[in-house]
């Protein structure tokens, strides 16, 4: 026996129903006078949730126009290249230099000399690298040269899919560069001694934190000052220490504006206004808020400063690395110094 | 275009619209299947056949393969074992809950695999309600290559067992009674007469099982350790190649996988004609 | 269980018999089996589902709410209902076409289709994700257009919706094409000659016989459509409330040490797997009878 088709139809009719209202529900749009789109890296979810509130209310009172702004967060490199491949981002706050001069050189959307355009080379807050380890530091990790001890396991991620990654990579070879005179062979032997002690190597700086916090495995966390701070905070105090090594490296992740996005969009005054806020003492406080070293720290309460340790912080203008239009193809280029010592014998 | 050309030739038949059904189907799957991956063809060969070589005989590209190869391999094989017996006992026996161990075979069909992969990290984790019992014993599962063939074993149960079910419904039982008269014992019933009906739905559930492994990604990048050259698969390493802005790279690992994924399918039709030859449709 | 159960459950004209028939492993063996099959079955496939609604319900009902109507993930959801309202429709009616010319006529190239509508099954997501960045981004041909045209294809709803089409692509048409080929040319041949017209053959005939499947077919491409992530994850762009699906989402909060967001959020995509499982189930259980009619036909 068959049942004509309008027998299933009606016993589906609530179904249909439900899925045309749940449609409806979709097709209606938010509206909002203007939108910005930030794509950013992993560990600023934070700081721009508490940021972009706050530049909301700054440009309502300023011009009375209502400003919301949409967050994307990825690996450095993913979130480059989807702006290279056509996603609409009005300002890009990445981790890395070299992720904003790859959209500029592939896309053209970004003009060559952007590194100029705001102060401190388009840096309105640093971090540096410390190290995480698990509640009373069980194995006595001080320095870079403790990481390879035998029986010490090392959480870090990818560096050619993470921005964090390769500052992780470049203070250990800092590191490295100073313990051994700058004798370049014993240098890249350590780092890659190092990267034998990583037994899970995530592709983003969220995945390690996640990895060691989470899933119990490794020693210690080579982290964003800023994650280990936030890594402490969220999961609880009495699980973790952060141990802040002599030397590190000085971490600046730029921002800029997507000029042809901009333009197309119509938004290049409010997505302007948008990053010179970061360089305000608002902006400035929130970042030092969020664990992130202020780049103007003389306009920040100095109570708030007191968290920052110091140490001493290499540039990445060092002469032994040259900025990272040099860094970039010599150490994380295809075949680079980071694939040859991690090739298997 | 294609369908008027293909009408021409087929056999006289009343029923109408073929033109029409052909036609849209034609029309969709180019769309949507084939032009697209044209592209990537087109793409990957657009970088010159020294880049093609060169990125395709690549250390880290041959590891993140043959890891892909082997570990999917080794998954299908554990679920040609389990996926027997667990069609054997659905369609032979009867047991309290038979019906709803049934229903859940399809649960990796349609449970979402970002989920599959975040429980199955939960179970195995060194911290983990599985792994913690493992990890004294020395026992790493996540992270590893253990991790990464129980997260395709996972997805991949189902297809040998849907494969052979059928088969083993439509077996006569009249055939093993002979064989039991003739003074055959169960175990050389089994082994002699069920076992080589069974064979060819065996293989074609295994070579999709391996098939869908081969190209799993979201229930693994979550358990595997993701290191290169020992647990980095060949999909996460045609994202990391994107991220590294490397589309010559991104393009030509898809094709290597493509080509061995369309291999794969015409081992199944090939298994699939030769037995429809010897033993008849089934 | 007991043997004799067996005899009088298969073999009902045969109760009298007290032995175990000879088609049939001795009990030891059919214990064991059993229990290695529960044992592998409760260790893969049950224990990850708990595991989801422990973590998810590890913070209790009111964190578990506040996870799911939070504004991002209501985005997610309303997200993922949109993609699956237009792939699986999509697919549906690619299915129902395509099963049509294969089962119903004989062409040259016949085993050629067959074979290429189970091409995307066998394609990894993430290289179906891929394709559409080469068609569709800036650096395609293809590209450079569509932006003067402002219209925004990856990184949008409908990248994402092309995505989800390319890995739900076979689902229809697989389960169809083997029912309609087995139901064979009979009733519509005799519709026909009856004097109704193509269309009714198609909806009087054709459609009752094989709605079973199909509404399996449609499930089970649902499923894969709400829970698709590779592809997906690589057209989206993953904006905030904007192109993130639930299981992008999940990803996102699992990222933000928010585990017990993520688990909730990934739960409801769990429900609805077990949904599908037992509409399914329920659906083959009551009408056993009337698909085992339409398979005989």
């Amino acid at each position: 026996m068959v049942r004509p088709i309008s027998t299933l139809v009606r016993r589906l009719r609530p179904g249909l129903a439900a899925l045309v209202a749940g449609v409806a529900m979709i097709v209606t749009p938010a509206l909002a006078d203007i939108s910005l789109l930030n794509v950013s890296y992993d560990p600023t979810r934070e700081l721009y949730k508490a940021y972009n509130t706050a530049f909301a209310a700054h440009w309502k009172s300023e011009t009375g126009e209502t400003v919301t702004i949409q967050q994307s967060h990825g690996g450095s490199g993913k979130q480059a290249r989807s702006v290279i491949d056509g996603l609409d981002a009005d300002v890009v706050t990445l981790a890395l230099e070299a992720d904003i001069d790859a959209i500029a050189k592939a896309s053209g959307k970004i003009p060559a000399d952007w590194r100029g355009r705001l102060p401190h080379n388009s840096a309105p807050y640093s971090s540096t690298i410390v190290f995480l380890v698990r509640k009373g530091n069980p194995k006595g990790i001080a320095d870079w040269g403790d990481l390879i001890q035998d029986g010490v396991e090392v959480i870090t991620p990818n560096p050619k899919t993470s921005g964090g990654a390769r500052w992780n990579y470049l203070a250990a070879w800092a590191y490295a560069n100073k313990a051994f005179g700058k004798d370049d062979a014993k240098t890249k032997e350590f780092v890659s001694t190092l990267y034998r002690h990583v037994p899970v190597l995530d592709t983003g700086a969220r995945g390690s934190t996640t990895t060691f916090a989470q899933r119990g495995i490794g020693d210690v966390l080579l982290a964003w000052e800023n994650e280990a701070f936030l890594a402490l905070e969220e999961l609880g105090p009495d699980k973790f220490d952060i141990v802040v090594p002599p030397l590190s490296i000085l971490a600046e992740p730029p921002v800029a504006l997507v000029d042809a996005n901009v333009d197309a969009k119509g938004t290049r005054k409010v997505a302007e206004a948008y990053l010179t806020y970061l360089y305000s003492p608002e902006g400035q406080t929130i970042a030092a808020r969020n664990y992130y070293r202020p780049s103007k720290p003389e306009t920040v309460d100095a109570a708030l400063l007191t968290r920052f340790p110091k140490l001493d912080l290499v540039t990445i203008d060092d002469p032994q690395f040259g900025g990272w239009a040099k860094v970039q193809p010599e150490h994380f280029g295809d075949g680079g110094i980071f694939d040859q010592i991690y090739r298997p014998n | 275009m294609a369908a008027t050309t293909i009408a021409s030739v087929r056999k006289s038949s009343v029923i109408p619209g073929f033109g029409l059904a052909l036609g849209v189907t034609l029309t969709y799957l180019s769309l949507i299947v084939l032009i697209p991956l044209a592209g990537l063809f087109w793409r990957s060969a657009s970088g010159g056949l020294d880049e093609f070589i060169r990125i395709s005989t690549d250390p880290r590209t041959l590891a993140a393969l043959r890891l892909s190869f082997t570990t999917s391999f080794v998954a299908a094989l554990v679920n040609l074992v389990f996926g027997l017996i667990l069609a054997w006992i659905l369609v032979r026996y009867e047991f309290p809950g038979r019906r709803l161990l049934d229903a859940v075979i399809d649960l990796p069909f349609a449970l979402p695999t970002a989920v599959a992969g975040i429980a199955l990290t939960t179970l195995y984790a060194p911290n983990g309600w599985i792994g913690a019992w493992l990890a004294p014993l020395g026992i790493r599962i996540a992270y590893s290559q253990t991790g990464i063939i129980i997260a395709l074993i996972f997805i991949g149960l189902p297809f040998v067992v849907r494969s052979v079910q059928p088969v083993l419904e439509d077996l006569n039982r009249e055939v093993e009674e002979v064989a039991a008269t003739l003074g055959a014992n169960r175990r050389q019933t089994v082994r002699r007469v069920v076992m080589p009906a069974l064979w060819p739905a065996l293989l074609t559930g295994f070579a999709l099982a391996f098939a869908r492994a081969v190209g799993e990604y979201g229930s693994v990048i979550f358990i595997a350790g993701n290191s290169p050259y020992k647990t980095e698969i060949a999909p996460l390493l045609i994202v990391i190649k994107l991220e590294e802005f490397s589309y010559s790279g991104a393009t030509t690992i898809a094709v290597l996988m493509l080509i061995a994924s369309f291999l794969v399918l015409l081992a199944i039709n090939l298994i699939q004609s030769w037995s429809r030859r010897r033993y008849g449709d089934v | 269980m007991s043997d004799e159960a067996f005899t009088t459950a298969r073999l009902p004209g045969a109760s009298a018999i007290h032995f175990r028939p000879v088609t049939m492993e001795r009990k030891h063996v059919r214990v064991a089996l059993i229990l290695i099959s529960l044992a592998f079955l409760g260790l893969f496939l049950i224990m990850p589902v708990v595991a989801v609604f422990v973590e998810a319900f590890r913070g209790g009902m009111p964190a578990f709410a506040e996870a799911i109507f939070e504004p991002d993930a209501a985005a997610a959801i309303r997200l993922t209902l949109l993609v699956a309202a237009i792939s699986v429709p999509c697919n549906l009616v690619f299915g129902l076409a395509a099963s049509w010319a294969i089962a119903k006529f004989d062409f040259k190239g016949k085993s050629l289709l067959n074979t290429l509508i189970d091409l995307p099954f066998s394609v990894s997501p993430v290289i179906a994700g891929l394709i559409y960045i080469l068609m569709f981004g800036s650096q395609s041909l293809l590209g450079p257009w569509l932006k003067s045209e402002g219209i925004q294809v990856i990184f949008a709803v409908p990248g994402i919706v092309l995505a989800t089409i390319f890995v739900t692509f076979p689902f229809v048409a697989r389960e169809l094409i083997p029912l309609m080929e087995e139901q064979g040319r009979g009733d519509e041949e005799a519709a026909l000659s009856l004097g109704a017209s193509g269309f009714q053959v198609f909806f009087r005939v054709t459609l009752p016989n094989v709605k079973w499947a199909l509404l399996y077919g449609v499930l089970l491409c649902n499923a894969r459509a709400m829970g698709e992530f590779g592809a997906v994850s690589v057209v989206s762009g993953h904006i905030r409330g904007l192109t993130n699906t639930m299981p992008l989402h999940v990803e996102i909060l699992y990222n933000e040490y928010n585990f017990a967001a993520a688990f909730a959020v990934a739960s409801l995509l769990a429900l609805l797997a077990l949904f599908t499982l037992v509409v399914k189930s329920v659906l083959e259980w009551r009408y056993a009878d009337e698909i085992a009619a339409t398979r005989r036909h």
